[in-house]
């Protein structure tokens, strides 16, 4: 008995013992649930299992708005994690911040890490770069966004299952015949602001919203009620009424539609590549997002989404040196190529990229390209990216007035006029606020 | 002839009290100082900058005609979740009263929903009337309803309000089945003597002597309508379709915590702190008179 005891006592103090110098602990905090949060927890596993010194610790806080309030909350109270994953609407407000951030090009600067901005995709890094050309904060999970479609339905309605609508005419034919098939979703999306009002912009090669979507500046106003954005309106408002468009709520709610086979046809995020591989039991097919083929300069490149590693001010030195070191694993090109792979979000560096092409992903697994041909290009100073102050609000005003479109509330120009001019009153604030 | 009690030393009743005192104070006096303080000031997110603004904050709420309306629609989700929570939990404590066997399970069963969270009751609803796949939603379709509250008004507010009367019904039937118990039974059965049936016997006899409970639950719910159903809305409807259930609750909750101005949000929490004062002001004076205690 005693025995026993004392070599337990041994064990334990064993045990103890162990760690010969103290690890630094980083905290991480992100949004990220379901497949996507295991993924993040693996990166951690694996920075953590490639050194010795830093201990990376990925906490889940809830939605990116949940996750953000809860940093600013901690930020208050003295205890801010060392990284915050923030979406991208969330960017002007926390490069406003300046106090509140320390930005990733100083932190690598700092911590003598090997640091070159050239080495990430322009039109994804371009997103999260301050006009001085310093890089704020580390893309990490872009995505952007796609089109999705069942095979299966595409083959019960009559229509080629391996030929994807490529324009929004052929979407609403489309509709119509698997809504004749007895198709009781036939198109549906998520994210109304960011498919068909942001990135429809860019890949119309439209503004937005003025002085290059707000890259040019915060005097930026909305410019989204064109006669463009207005025919596009128009036209779903009509599929919507007879029952080819159905509405299926706000931010990504429609996301759950497409893989559980309910609606047939669907644009979203890239990032949602993940769970439809794992939860859908048909033929999927992805394609890039359709457009207006009489509209010159379309298609042109769509928006990202997703988000970006911030990193908090008021940390100590060793402690951002370990971030710098994780950001260098996060940006190697074998990390990033087989979270591309995993996750359907945009590989962060051209490197990545090449490594994916060359491992033959892309022909197996067709249409995981897509995101990245669409995002790829050059882009031009209207399709670069949408930069505006109180976004989360815009988005909110932007899914308010639509969703009278397809009420039958407002037409569709009273509801693009509204939100025009609601969301602007929000930009005015911004500016006032950030002189 | 003095009925009330005297304490004899100064400091006693002081240290009685202080517990509660306390409790008051650092829950309900001191943050809402601070949203007083708040609704006068613009904050950044991070609370870096802070800047006195009077009352512009105010100013910029009653300006936009969009939150003006939304005191018609928290007038109507408040009144119909008042009147509904009441009425429905009366009658079941009523019915709990009467049972003989059995009569613990139903009563557990029915403070049950009083255990979940205001969020996770606004999913559950959802879930049961999601569009599509939801088990309700489904049924009222094989029925030849159309139910769609992501595009319907109508059904929207009658989800939430189903949703915020559903959690609230227990602590009402809690109160309802208490009151009823401590009726004295010889005068149930005087009157049931007298010939007196259910119905008369409830309206002349039970009714008027649960009256200072129902004054109570009156106040407690128009209070939790106002205050404690953001996240319903948020997990349902946030807000939609439109605004047409964008309650004034929400609107706090959401620029709080979503779009992060701490100023606005604080000015309409004090906006509402107002309201419902005034609400409980006036239900005590007028209301109150009605009451037999």
């Amino acid at each position: 008995m005693n025995k026993t005891c004392a070599f337990a006592l041994a064990t334990l103090a064993a045990a103890l013992s162990l760690p010969a110098h103290a690890q630094t602990e980083i905290q991480w905090w992100h949004a990220m649930s379901g497949p996507l949060g295991e993924w993040v927890n693996d990166l951690a596993k694996q920075y953590n299992a490639s050194q010795t010194d830093y201990k990376v610790v990925p906490t889940y806080k809830g939605t990116y708005d949940e996750s953000m309030t809860a940093a600013i909350a901690a930020f208050r109270a003295g205890n801010a994690p060392h990284i915050l994953q923030v979406f991208e609407v969330g960017t002007a407000t926390m490069m406003a911040s300046k106090g509140a951030i320390k930005p990733v090009a100083d932190v690598m600067k700092e911590s003598g890490a090997k640091f070159d901005p050239k080495a990430y995709v322009p039109a994804v890094a371009g997103y999260y770069t301050a006009p001085d050309g310093r890089m704020l904060s580390l893309p990490f999970n872009s995505s952007t966004t796609i089109f999705y479609y069942n095979k299966d339905a595409f083959k019960a309605a009559g229509l080629d299952p391996n030929k994807a609508p490529a324009t929004w005419p052929e979407v609403a034919l489309a509709a119509a015949k698997l809504k004749a098939s007895g198709h009781r979703c036939p198109f549906t999306t998520s994210w109304i602001s960011w498919t068909q009002l942001e990135s429809f912009s860019a890949w119309h090669n439209t503004l937005f919203a003025t002085l290059n979507n707000g890259f040019g500046g915060t005097g930026a106003r909305l410019a989204f009620n064109t006669p463009l954005h207005l025919r596009h309106f128009e036209n779903l408002a009509n599929m919507s009424k007879q029952g080819l468009f159905i509405y299926k709520g706000r931010g990504n709610a429609a996301d759950v539609s497409f893989p559980s086979g309910e609606c047939a046809m669907m644009t979203g995020s890239s990032g949602l590549y993940s769970r439809v591989a794992k939860e859908a039991k048909f033929a999927y097919g992805i394609a890039a997002l359709p457009y207006y083929p009489d509209v010159p300069g379309a298609p042109q490149n769509t928006v990202i989404g997703g988000a970006s590693l911030w990193v908090m001010a008021g940390k100590k030195a060793p402690e951002y040196k370990g971030v710098a070191s994780f950001f260098t694993f996060l940006s190697n090109a074998e990390v990033q190529s087989a979270s591309h792979k995993r996750t359907g979000y945009l590989p962060i560096t051209t490197a990545a990229y090449e490594l994916t092409e060359k491992s033959g992903f892309y022909k197996d697994k067709p249409g995981t390209d897509v995101a990245v041909t669409q995002m790829i290009r050059k882009t031009t100073d209207k399709s670069r990216g949408i930069r505006l102050g109180n976004f989360v609000q815009i988005r909110t005003i932007v899914d308010e007035e639509t969703e009278q479109i397809w009420t039958g509330k407002k037409t569709a120009k009273e509801a693009l006029d509204t939100a025009v001019q609601r969301g602007n009153e929000q930009l005015e604030r911004f500016q006032a606020a950030n002189k | 002839m003095e009925k009330r009690v005297r304490f004899r030393s100064t400091w006693l009743p002081w240290l009685l009290l202080a517990p509660q005192l306390a409790v008051i104070g650092t829950f309900f006096f001191w943050p809402a100082s601070q949203a007083v303080l708040q609704s006068v000031q613009q904050q950044d997110a991070f609370g870096l900058s802070t800047e006195w603004v009077g009352l512009a904050n105010f100013q910029r709420l009653f300006a936009d005609p969009l939150y003006v309306e939304s005191f018609t629609t928290t007038a109507l989700f408040s009144a119909l979740v008042a009147v509904a929570g009441i009425s429905i939990s009366l009658l079941l404590a009523q019915f709990a009263d009467r049972v003989v066997r059995g009569a613990m399970v139903y009563k557990t069963l029915l403070i049950w929903p009083y255990a979940v969270a205001p969020a996770v009751a606004g999913v559950l609803w959802t879930f049961m009337f999601s569009p599509g796949v939801g088990v309700v939603a489904w049924g009222l379709r094989e029925l030849g309803w159309d139910w769609n509250h992501l595009l319907n008004g109508r059904q929207a507010m009658a989800l939430i309000v189903m949703a915020a009367v559903w959690k609230q019904i227990s602590y009402n039937f809690l109160f309802f089945l208490a009151g009823l118990q401590s009726i004295p039974k010889s005068l149930i059965e005087a009157a049931a003597i007298d010939g007196a049936g259910p119905w008369r016997r409830f309206w002349t006899i039970q009714f008027p002597l649960l009256s200072p409970t129902t004054f109570f639950l009156l106040v407690i719910n128009v209070v939790y309508a106002f205050f404690d159903t953001f996240a319903i809305v948020d997990a349902a409807t946030q807000g939609g379709p439109g605004k047409d259930t964008a309650i004034l609750v929400y609107k706090v909750y959401y620029d709080g915590f979503k779009a992060l101005d701490s100023g606005g949000s604080a000015a309409q929490s004090v906006v509402l702190m107002v309201i419902v004062i005034a609400l409980t002001v006036v239900q005590f004076r007028y209301v109150e008179r009605r009451v037999n205690y």
